[in-house]
């Protein structure tokens, strides 16, 4: 009876997120898989017919490289983002606290500056007349004809910037309730600093990893401003090729796919961990040693 | 030399604050040794010193006739049973075992037969497959306890092993725990606040009190002849009073003590007339009467009235006004025979007491008798304990 209500309760407490969820979610993506499969009208509106040819469309030569060149800059960007918070996050969890809240206000701060402005201000740096630029041809590392912008490059740096801190937090999350005792332990049995780190650190904030990869390898995968902004048209992203097809050419369903595949791509990868952690779960409760 | 750990000047600060001054200590091969002594006196930091987790300002520490005092803790023939065992959340109660052989790179059919061993000496083998965080706190106690003697090591470290656990499963532990040092016949180094766990457990003890060794001994050395007042204080309830000696004499000298009486002590130190000494006198020496009883010469005598009891079940305890002293007293029984009074409250009693149960201390200090305990404190050290379970 008790369990009862705290069931009715626990889905009426649900409910307001849920139905958010499904209604700016859950339908507007259903709605743009579904305008995938419709033919473009020429005035920029959807047809009122069913078809595979805006997929078909697809099949443009200029996409294989440009959806490579997302993936391998999501990645990258990614795999940069967590590699530089897993140190920096064991390090902010052992210093005092007084200090722990200083360094997490310094990485919020930038937050305060509108997102596109900071994006702007890389532009700025990187320009052939930047300060950046200014001073590495001064030192002889940079030749006066290098150019740091308009490549997917400064794409990668900028994106790394943008997200290093989605990473950084989830991550300290973690490691601030690690327990550092577990360390200790394992040194105590004989693990050297690289294997208690492997073995034990890394396992103990695997959920903060989990989280910063999501979020930060998802927002990458979709980034728009940041190859507008900084990258040239040799660096665009999917997400470019996106806004395109709908601010310029007008047509939505093309947009729509692509995007559709966008998301497939982010699903997929998620859905097939869910199902291998499904079945590992079913299978660990039986596993005898 | 049977030395086997040696604790050789060691000294420690931290900031400020000296944590360990000056401390030597030798451990035998095969023995349980304590640390005992009150929280922040001192003793997981010399625990976390052999360990290598902290290094000594200044002293050695030498395992074995090698000194190890700066060899990192993965590279030490120690191990350590942490308080909080510190088990590895995400390693089940086999690979948490197995840990230390991993590490080392055991081969896997002689690492399986070696954690199947030690599950059995645990009593766990039904549990391997269990993650830590569904393990009861005796049984986490237990799967530290052999993820620890797996690495066979040359000195075991139980740092306050059992503080975790009610009191029904300290006492069960604390008798596995015996087992299994029969068992390895490992030297175990243990830590421990709680003097009945260091007396049940020991073969030595050494007290310890703001950084600085009190003394160290066998557990009955340690009770019967306490060498500074906070041992006497520490370990255990007694009674101080403050004497001049009047008669030196072997081996029962006779001391004044001021508003009591003059009182037969066994003399074990080098004393003097007109000396001012510290003895200690257990609870338990005294014996209660109504009747001042025939006794020997041998025996003190004092009169006093009863001015507070406590019923504790398998014992009772009274205080007894002599003047300005208030004497502990303890009475296995509230009453020896069916046909005897019951002592009660403002009852005119004699204390009796033989001798040899005067013990004089080498060193007093007069902030130890804040650890003696008087009847209110402990009535309200009850009410509080009594407060604590409701909520």
């Amino acid at each position: 009876m008790q369990n009862n209500t705290r069931r009715k309760n626990e889905i009426l407490l649900t409910l307001p997120s849920m139905g958010w969820l499904v209604i700016f979610f859950v339908i507007p993506t259903i709605l743009v898989i579904a305008m995938a499969f419709r033919n473009s009208d020429p005035y920029g509106g959807i047809g009122d017919q069913w078809t595979f040819d805006t997929i078909r469309d697809l099949r443009n030569p200029n996409y294989p490289s440009i959806i490579w060149r997302t993936l391998w800059l999501s990645v990258v960007s990614t795999i940069i983002c967590i590699v530089t918070a897993i140190p920096a996050s064991y390090y902010i969890s052992r210093i005092s606290k007084k200090f722990q809240d200083i360094i997490l206000l310094l990485i919020i701060v930038p937050f305060w500056i509108n997102f596109l402005i900071r994006i702007f201000a890389w532009k700025v740096f990187l320009h052939p007349e930047g300060l950046f630029k200014q001073v590495l041809v001064a030192l002889h590392i940079a030749s006066p004809d290098t150019l740091l912008l308009y490549n997917p490059e400064a794409v990668l740096v900028v994106i790394v910037y943008s997200y290093l801190p989605f990473a950084l937090l989830p991550i300290y999350a973690a490691a601030e309730k690690f327990d550092f005792h577990l360390m200790e332990a394992a040194y105590d049995l004989g693990a050297n600093r690289f294997q208690a780190f492997m073995r034990v650190y890394i396992p103990g904030i695997r959920m903060g990893l989990l989280t910063a990869i999501i979020v930060v390898f998802i927002p990458a995968l979709g980034s728009y401003v940041i190859p507008d902004i900084v990258g040239g048209p040799s660096s665009e992203m999917i997400g470019n090729k996106i806004a395109q097809r709908t601010f310029i050419d007008r047509n939505l369903p093309h947009a729509s796919a692509l995007s559709a595949l966008l998301t497939f791509a982010v699903l997929l990868p998620a859905a097939i961990a869910l199902t291998r952690k499904f079945f590992k779960e079913k299978n660990s409760t039986s596993i005898g040693i | 030399m049977n030395d086997f750990l040696i604790f050789d000047g060691i000294s420690k600060s931290f900031g400020n604050h000296k944590v360990l001054d000056n401390i030597s200590l030798a451990v035998k091969k095969g023995e349980i040794f304590s640390f005992l002594g009150p929280s922040g006196c001192g003793k997981t930091t010399l625990l976390r010193i052999c360990a290598g987790f902290e290094e000594p300002d200044s002293g050695r520490v030498i395992l074995n006739g090698v000194d190890i005092t700066k060899l990192s803790p993965n590279r030490r023939q120690v191990n350590t049973v942490f308080q909080n065992y510190a088990l590895f959340p995400n390693l089940n109660v086999f690979e948490n075992i197995a840990f230390g052989l991993r590490i080392s790179g055991v081969k896997e059919s002689l690492l399986k037969e070696e954690v199947s061993k030690f599950l059995e000496l645990i009593q766990l083998t039904d549990h391997a497959a269990k993650m830590p965080d569904k393990l009861s706190g005796g049984q986490k106690q237990r799967v530290a306890i052999a993820r620890a003697l797996i690495n066979k090591p040359n000195v075991l470290l139980l740092d306050e092993p059992l503080a975790a656990l009610d009191l029904k499963l300290r006492q069960r532990m604390l008798v596995d725990l015996d087992n299994i040092h029969d068992e390895v016949g490992i030297t175990f180094l243990y830590v421990t606040h709680d003097q009945s766990e260091a007396m049940s457990l020991s073969d030595n003890i050494a007290v310890i009190n703001e950084g600085i060794v009190e003394q160290v001994g066998t557990p009955p050395q340690i009770y019967e002849a306490p060498r500074t007042s906070f041992v006497a204080a520490f370990i255990g309830d007694t009674n101080f009073f403050e004497g001049d000696v009047i008669e030196v004499d072997e081996p029962y000298s006779k001391l004044h003590i001021d508003g009591f009486t003059d009182v037969l002590v066994y003399n074990d130190k080098n004393i003097k007339n007109g000396d001012k000494v510290y003895i200690s006198i257990r609870p338990e020496k005294f014996t209660l009467s109504i009747e001042k009883p025939e006794l020997s010469e041998k025996y003190n005598f004092v009169k006093g009235k009863v001015e507070e009891i406590i019923y504790l079940g398998y014992h009772t305890k009274y205080w007894v006004r002599v003047n300005e002293f208030l004497v502990e007293t303890k009475r296995l029984h509230d009453r020896y025979m069916l046909d005897e009074k019951m002592i009660t409250w403002g009852d005119e009693i004699w204390l009796s007491w033989h001798a040899d149960y005067c013990y004089m201390l080498e060193q007093y200090n007069y902030e130890d008798e804040a650890l003696l305990t008087l009847p209110d404190e402990e009535i309200m050290a009850e009410l509080e304990s009594e407060a604590a379970d409701e909520e």
